[in-house]
């Protein structure tokens, strides 16, 4: 069954591999977790506004990003930023934008609508009664979001927030389909170039599990730790 | 900077020959929910069976159904779908591997990317079983014992019962990302809604039209799906239940 293994193509590629696959796969996720958070606690204060306009607004992307495939967003993006691109600087077509700049921005923008739900939820869990205190101390609503709410709100939803982002990580696999060299682009370069798809695909698999899977028991420590607190 | 608006080409005939463009989407989405469904039927007995599993007092068998669980969550789809498709064959016997190679074209990239969705959702649907499980009252698996009734009988007749009414609403999410999820195929060469509208893009070189179909048609789906199980979560709702998961969790 396994004769014939090669494993000396993961040897030879390591390097390429990790250099240059595994760092755009890590960058990215990171690029993409802190401009989701932001973006989708930003997007989370939103949708629980009073401003009818700005809830539904923010709903609207919400619910349209969580119903769509990522590779379909994936590809949106891909076609969809040169010509923003080209709008804002007021060029007549479209402006060339790097294939980590165009997934860097496809995945902030997808992962915000996740990251709102998670944050919504986060801000949903804290009493009424602590904004009701902000404001008779005279905070005003981003002193009271600021200082009382959020922080809170993240304290309490840090293991959920930290698993979307390992969902993220092996998400940025589908950059595959714009042909972009991530982790899994770079092993199937090598796997298509030495005839040794086998061997890298394992390989590949064999990686991402290591990372999630510890990542995710290390949530898992952390979950309980924060729920002995509480 | 403009952007040549198209509609009418909706209407064109594709290079192809099967049909106007909307129709050759449309098509997109039958193979799209034919390979949504065929997972999820496989996932819904699986993830059942798994995740009731996880909860039975053998410790050996719980392990083993974790284990199937973490293999199968921690590696991206992407990658599992080219396991599958890939790799399995020349992992098989000679004979078998070729003839699995072998088969027609939309059946070579259609089975494996069933079995490979089934077997990424059938975790989700266990984990959903299991919590369901675990929500339950203590009690209820202790009166099955107490009125003489086996283990399995007590799953059968009174847990698993209780658990599928009450998991429905998480169910129907996962049944959504199943159908989100099935976009992955094309990466096999499944000519889905997403494979078919990148294919019309590269044809007709309308972009945004080809995408912008493809996303109403994705929609449409979607609004359809929730509107019918909600007719079947109205019917099958436990009185006095609100409904369950109310904790947030991460996923896609």
């Amino acid at each position: 069954m396994f004769t014939g293994f090669d494993l000396d193509v993961i040897q030879r590629s390591f390097v390429y591999l990790f250099r240059d696959g595994m760092t755009f796969t890590l960058t990215l996720t990171a690029i993409a977790m802190a401009g989701g958070i932001v973006f989708g606690t930003l997007l989370a204060m939103m949708r629980l506004s009073s401003f009818r306009l700005l809830a539904a607004a923010a709903g609207a992307y919400v619910n349209l990003m969580r119903s769509l495939p990522l590779v379909l967003v994936i590809f949106w993006f891909y076609f969809l930023v040169p010509w923003i691109g080209g709008w804002l600087i007021g060029a007549s077509g479209t402006v060339k934008v790097g294939a980590f700049l165009s997934s860097a921005i496809t995945f902030t923008m997808f992962e915000a609508a996740y990251y709102c739900e998670i944050m919504r939820a986060g801000i949903q869990s804290i009493p009424r009664g602590q904004v009701a205190a902000g404001q008779a101390l005279g905070l005003n609503y981003w002193q009271t979001m600021g200082l009382v709410v959020l922080p809170q709100a993240f304290r309490n939803m840090v293991p959920v927030l930290l698993t979307q982002t390992i969902i993220l990580f092996q998400d940025t696999s589908l950059v595959y389909v714009i042909s972009v060299t991530d982790f899994l682009g770079a092993a199937s370069k090598v796997a298509n170039r030495d005839g040794r798809l086998v061997e890298m695909y394992l390989f590949a698999a064999l990686v991402y599990f290591i990372v999630s899977f510890t990542a995710s028991q290390y949530v898992r420590s952390l979950q309980s730790r924060i729920a002995v607190i509480r | 900077m403009k952007y040549n608006w198209n509609w009418g080409i909706l209407l064109d005939l594709e290079p192809g020959g099967s049909g106007v463009y909307l129709q050759y989407l449309l098509v997109g989405l039958g193979w799209t929910l034919t390979v949504a469904l065929a997972a999820w039927v496989i996932a819904l007995m699986l993830g059942a069976l798994i995740g009731t599993l996880r909860t039975a007092p053998n410790r050996w068998l719980s392990r083993l159904c974790t284990a199937y669980v973490e293999l199968f969550r921690n590696i991206p789809l992407l990658v599992q779908m080219f396991l599958w498709y890939f790799v399995l064959p020349e992992l098989l016997p000679r004979a078998l591997g070729d003839w699995i190679k072998q088969l027609p074209p939309p059946w070579g990239s259609y089975v494996p990317a069933v079995l490979c969705l089934a077997l990424y959702t059938s975790v989700r649907v266990a984990e959903q079983v299991r919590a369901g499980i675990q929500s339950l009252p203590r009690g209820q698996m202790m009166a099955g014992t107490a009125m003489g009734l086996t283990l399995p009988q007590t799953y059968r007749y009174v847990v698993l019962p209780m658990t599928f009414r009450i998991i429905l609403p998480p169910l129907t999410s996962e049944f959504l990302n199943c159908i989100k999820n099935s976009s992955v195929a094309l990466t096999i060469g499944v000519m889905e809604l997403t494979a078919r509208a990148r294919a019309m893009q590269e044809f007709s070189f309308q972009v945004f039209e080809a995408f912008t179909a493809a996303t109403l048609i994705y929609l449409a789906t979607n609004i359809l799906v929730v509107f019918a199980m909600r007719v079947v979560e109205r019917k099958v709702r436990v009185p006095g239940y609100i409904s369950a998961g109310g904790a947030p969790q991460a996923g896609h």
